[in-house]
């Protein structure tokens, strides 16, 4: 690493103001747990790290069912994992924040770091575009709302400018009947990067007549996307097997997965379609419960 | 030119502590090169194998992947606050009766995050022990002896 400074500003404006000074080559320290290795590694660059663990507005953590959840920009997944009025409303993003790394990574690494560091295998992010999420991103000229869809650009690439902060994520309340869940495969149990990944949400009427659906896929594509045909494919049914199977298929069809060591390309594509069945069906079961 | 150094203070282990560092370093290398608390150990310095393991506020973090500036105002505790005196906790003896460490590199790591985990739980499954410790490699034991020290140390703890 080379000479940096540090600093650790007390407010978002602060924070903003240390961001500005672009000549320093400012870089936003959040959970560093990608961070500080990509830094030792020479594959990202900084002179001046900018901690915002300590922004009280970074660890804002809030959830309820008529307003949804606020994540801030610096929660670490521990304290999502261990929310559990977060766990009622959003089982499956909760699931998905509890697969990061180990208990040690757990309780440093945050979920806007792992949407902004950029990776196509990131677990959150399918699980964030299912549910409908947004970013609120404060920047010099003040503050705009994306949706989670816009951040991420390209493999380590977000819309943001080096001048710009997420503060904080937000999930809009679940509907009635509406439930999500994740799942990803790997080859071991634990401490593993996702082959493919599968967020899925869901919401069914008294009738369990699937009334809206959302399915995005990670890891087979240059960044998480959802799948939009798949899961309009499934509103109007019952969510029976059949349902399931063919939005399967439709998800296989859209994914665009590379080969590399994880999994060829067609082991991924055939993946995409198994996993995204398996969790749809937990959605729906889910779903059903609160009807 | 020298590069500038910053000011910390700190707790360890329960005693206020302060030293110098650059903003670079990470609190792995301040404990052992700067506070000669050479109990933490470097292994993998990339959060993958959690020899460095220290509990930071309450949660168990690989140390390096903190910056030792990070450490300003808060509660660090390292192996070295385990035993109190010549007095070993539960979990060290533990390890010693179940032979659970052969080169004894990830020890540290592992009674740190082990110890963490029996402050949250104090009556954890294997299954639990298991996930908690995924994060904590160790190339020797193969992990059973660890596993069955740490349950062991637990149920100690509970009958205490």
């Amino acid at each position: 690493m080379h000479e940096l400074q540090y600093s650790s500003p007390a407010s978002v404006d602060e924070a903003l103001e240390l961001l500005a000074e672009t000549n320093q080559d400012p870089r936003i320290l959040a959970g560093g747990t990608d961070l500080l290795i990509q830094l030792r590694a020479g594959a990202r660059q900084a002179r001046h790290l900018v901690d915002v663990k300590r922004i009280p507005e970074m660890n804002v953590l809030h959830a309820d069912a008529r307003a949804g959840l606020r994540i801030g920009g610096a929660v670490p997944c521990a304290v999502l994992t261990e929310h559990s009025a977060a766990g009622e409303l959003f089982p499956g993003l909760v699931e998905a924040v509890g697969l990061i790394g180990s208990t040690q990574i757990q309780g440093r690494a945050t979920v806007a770091g792992n949407l902004c560091n950029g990776s196509p295998a990131a677990d959150t992010t399918p699980s964030l575009l299912a549910l409908g999420a947004t970013c609120m991103i404060a920047g010099p000229g003040g503050r705009r709302e994306l949706s989670i869809d816009e951040v991420v650009t390209a493999p380590g690439r977000t819309v943001l400018t080096p001048s710009e902060l997420l503060v904080e994520i937000r999930v809009p309340p679940p509907a009635r009947g509406s439930s999500d869940a994740y799942q990803r495969l790997i080859p071991r149990t634990e401490m593993d990067i996702a082959v493919v990944g599968v967020g899925v949400q869901v919401a069914v009427d008294s009738d369990g007549r699937c009334t809206a659906a959302r399915i995005a896929l990670g890891a087979v594509g240059p960044r998480a996307f959802l799948a939009t045909e798949a899961a309009e494919s499934l509103v109007g049914t019952t969510l029976d097997d059949e349902a399931l199977a063919r939005a399967g298929a439709l998800a296989s069809k859209i994914a665009q997965p590379i080969s590399d060591k994880r999994g060829s390309a067609a082991y991924r594509r055939e993946i995409a379609g198994v996993l995204t069945r398996r969790v749809a069906a937990d959605a729906a079961r889910r779903a059903r419960e609160k009807a | 030119m020298q590069p500038r150094k910053l000011h910390v203070t700190t707790r360890l282990n329960g005693e206020e502590t302060e030293f110098l560092c650059e903003a670079r370093q990470s609190l792995l290398e301040v404990l052992r090169d700067v506070l000669d608390q050479t109990g933490t150990k470097e292994g993998c310095t990339t959060g993958d194998c959690g020899a460095c393991s220290v509990v930071l506020d309450g949660r168990v973090v690989c140390s390096c992947l903190v910056l030792a500036a990070e450490a300003q105002g808060r509660e660090i505790s390292t192996v070295e606050g385990l035993a109190e005196g010549d007095h070993l906790h539960p979990l060290q003896r533990k390890f010693l009766e179940h032979a659970a460490l052969q080169c004894g590199v990830c020890t540290p790591g592992f009674l740190v995050a082990a110890k963490a985990l029996l402050d949250r739980n104090a009556d954890p499954s294997e299954e639990e022990v298991r996930y908690h410790l995924a994060g904590n490699l160790c190339r020797c034991t193969g992990y059973d002896k660890i596993i069955r020290a740490v349950l062991d140390a637990a149920a100690e703890m509970r009958s205490e």
